[in-house]
């Protein structure tokens, strides 16, 4: 599979009364076509904006997408081109699933014209070829009764069906790469199920690549081919869901599959929960962020920050320890 | 800032031992919420009412942990508001350690209030953000005269925060400069300011980050054990109920649809419902969830303004015939201790 997006050395930053934010601080990682990635990570860590980033949705001032940073999609450097090729992208082959169904349709317009309208502008179809593959678009996501749904306002669907609106807005104009941030969390769990199912199904059919940012280690499970997971606004650990759930190599990660409880576990065994809290990103000093709430650090630890190394088979970890926490049998869950 | 670790000191305690079958602490007995919905600005009427809760009954047990799950507008919260006498329920009995609170004058209510506690969802909206943390636990103490000291007071204060794992000298913060899991430590706080018996937990986790969450539940746990305390855990995450709680009821469209003991309602589901939700929630572990059978609820929830006739869920069901639509299941003890209202299951 040839490469559809690059991130390479990924900074932005904030601007506030409190000092700069480093919310994210240095990532990078590619995605493949039609391939479903997901990040994962903590309030704050950085994964949201790291997406909004790519599109450059990074409101200025405050925010910052610092010099140096690169972020190809197929081959060309999305935040170097100017604002009318941006704009094309946006929407078109790049499109975005955000968590908020009720704040991201405009309340005041029909789901038919805020459908339509995308379409016109990225496909350049007439009124009524629009008007057709609306319809079509809200059959595939699962919309009964299309065509009268279509002269419907937001407030007349549920949040379920609205993050279906959502998925058939993302699709409409044939994108290469859907980002979807956090699109189940404001629903219920049937509901959810139902959503991701459908997107899967989805970006299967059409070859569509999916970048999946949430904080639902169950969803990651049982979404996504390939994981990163971040910490204070950098990647700690990268591989197949496999290798990031059996046998992980970063304390961080270890540390998120231990505090989940699983349903399918036999009741009455403690949590074992990550001590301490998230860093401050504007006093992030030298040294690994995790360093702070984590059982194996070292003074190494503290001097210098780890850099990403090759683990094995693909899998990448930022952690001094990796070798000696691959011989801990225990620590896969 | 290096956070608290009280739930790592406790690391050593048993695991959570089942209560002995014994009297029950609580009892709700049909209880009904319904509210009536108006419209119109300046002359409001009536257009129908809403059945947010219709028909619950249930027992929780001195030292047990009930969980209550369902999905939004299940009429889980209004159970628990019911039980906190926050809301009056249109009929109904809540017995609480033999007395039936809703016989009581709202002015002997006050000395039962004590005793059940409440802990929200939201720490950014359940504290006031114009009080410090030590005026927020020190305020229900002076209500309620647990204390009548000032000084022996704020030596109470400081140690409720401990207890909860929060230094000292956080009682003189205000809510904005704590994060949301400190925030959370002292809503807990607050709640056990009053030595209660009872504490419900509306979705008392929920808003939290998974590693924060963690603690907070292992938080959950410890005061359970050390003040002998009896929860109502209200929560949709079905993860976290079948980790805390003793015996869980599945609620949906305000209705209780099975109950039964945690280990018997998650290894041995019976009604549709329950099986539905419980496929419905991901393992964190891809090879345990590429094996497993996943079955997706069709539809969703029908308005609790005008709900299906018969058995609420037969409009989603897989296994409904047509009778379903006519009668309205019972709940039937199937198995000793496990309660399900479906005529299609036995």
């Amino acid at each position: 599979m040839s490469k559809l997006l690059e991130v390479q050395d990924l900074h932005t930053r904030f601007h506030t009364t409190e000092g700069v934010v480093r919310a994210v601080d240095g990532i990078s990682y590619d995605v493949s076509e039609g391939e479903t990635v997901a990040i994962v990570g903590e309030s704050g860590c950085g994964k949201s904006v790291g997406a909004m980033s790519i599109l450059r949705l990074i409101p200025k001032p405050p925010g910052e997408i610092v010099e140096g940073s690169r972020i190809l999609f197929a081959g060309e450097d999305l935040l170097s081109m100017d604002d009318d090729r941006i704009r094309h992208i946006r929407g078109g082959q790049i499109s975005m699933v955000f968590q908020e169904p009720m704040t991201s349709l405009n309340p005041v317009l029909t789901i038919g014209l805020q459908l339509t309208e995308t379409m016109m502008l990225h496909l350049g179809l007439d009124q009524a070829a629009a008007d057709r593959r609306a319809i079509e678009l809200l059959e595939m996501v699962g919309i009964g009764e299309a065509e009268r749904r279509l002269r419907q306002y937001p407030h007349h669907f549920s949040g379920g069906m609205r993050q279906r609106v959502m998925i058939a807005l993302a699709l409409s104009c044939r994108p290469r790469l859907i980002i979807a941030d956090e699109p189940t969390t404001a629903l219920d769990v049937t509901i959810q199920a139902q959503i991701l199912e459908l997107m899967r199904t989805l970006t299967h059919q059409m070859g569509v690549a999916l970048i999946i940012i949430t904080h639902n280690l169950g969803v990651v499970a049982r979404y996504a081919e390939r994981v990163i997971v971040m910490y204070a606004g950098k990647i700690v650990e990268t591989g197949t869901a496999e290798q990031i759930y059996h046998r992980p190599r970063h304390p961080y990660t270890i540390g998120l599959l231990k505090s989940v409880p699983r349903m399918d576990m036999a009741r009455g065994k403690r949590l074992q929960p990550i001590e301490g809290q998230p860093p401050d990103l504007t006093r992030l000093g030298e040294g690994c962020p995790y360093r702070p709430r984590c059982a194996w650090a070292e003074d190494r630890c503290e001097r210098s920050t780890p850099a990403l190394e090759n683990v094995g088979e693909g899998q990448i970890a930022a952690c001094f320890n990796h070798r000696a926490l691959a011989d801990k049998e225990s620590l896969a869950v | 800032m290096n956070a608290p670790t009280h739930a790592s000191t406790a690391f050593e305690h048993s695991p959570p031992h089942e209560p002995v079958a014994g009297e029950s602490l609580l009892e709700v007995r049909d209880l009904k919420k319904h509210f009536p919905v108006v419209e119109g600005v300046v002359f409001q009427r009536a257009v129908g009412q809403v059945k947010a809760v219709d028909g619950v009954s249930f027992s929780i047990r001195k030292g047990e942990t009930l969980g209550l799950v369902g999905e939004s507008g299940c009429g889980k919260t209004t159970t628990g508001r019911c039980v906190l006498q926050l809301e009056r329920p249109t009929s109904g009995e809540i017995v609480f350690d033999g007395v039936n609170l809703e016989e009581l004058p709202d002015q002997e209510l006050i000395a039962w209030r004590r005793k059940i506690q409440v802990i929200f969802q939201d720490p950014y909206s359940s504290l006031n953000p114009r009080m410090k943390i030590g005026t927020m636990l020190d305020e229900p103490m002076r209500i309620h005269g647990i204390e009548s000291n000032p000084s022996r007071r704020r030596r109470r204060i400081a140690e409720l925060l401990e207890i909860c794992g929060l230094p000292e000298k956080f009682a003189d913060r205000y809510p904005h400069e704590m994060s949301g899991g400190q925030r959370q430590r002292v809503g807990i706080a607050r709640a056990l300011s009053l030595n209660p018996e009872f504490i419900v937990c509306d979705e008392a986790v929920s808003a939290l980050d998974v590693s924060i969450q963690a603690q907070v539940i292992n938080l959950l746990e410890d005061l359970r054990h050390e003040f002998d305390l009896t929860y109502l855990f209200i929560a949709h995450d079905l993860s976290v109920v079948h980790h805390l709680c003793n015996r869980v009821a599945v609620m949906y469209l305000g209705k209780i649809v099975e109950l039964a003991d945690s280990k018997e309602l998650f290894g041995n589901p019976m009604h549709p419902y329950t099986k539905a939700l419980l496929s419905a929630v991901p393992i964190p572990d891809p090879v345990v969830e590429a094996k497993r059978a996943h079955q997706t609820l069709k539809g969703e929830v029908p308005s609790p303004m005008n709900p299906p006739p018969g058995c609420v869920f037969h409009p989603r069901c897989q296994l409904a015939v047509e009778g379903c639509s006519r009668s309205e299941p019972e709940l039937r003890e199937l198995r000793p201790g496990h309660w399900v209202a479906c005529t299609q299951v036995s």
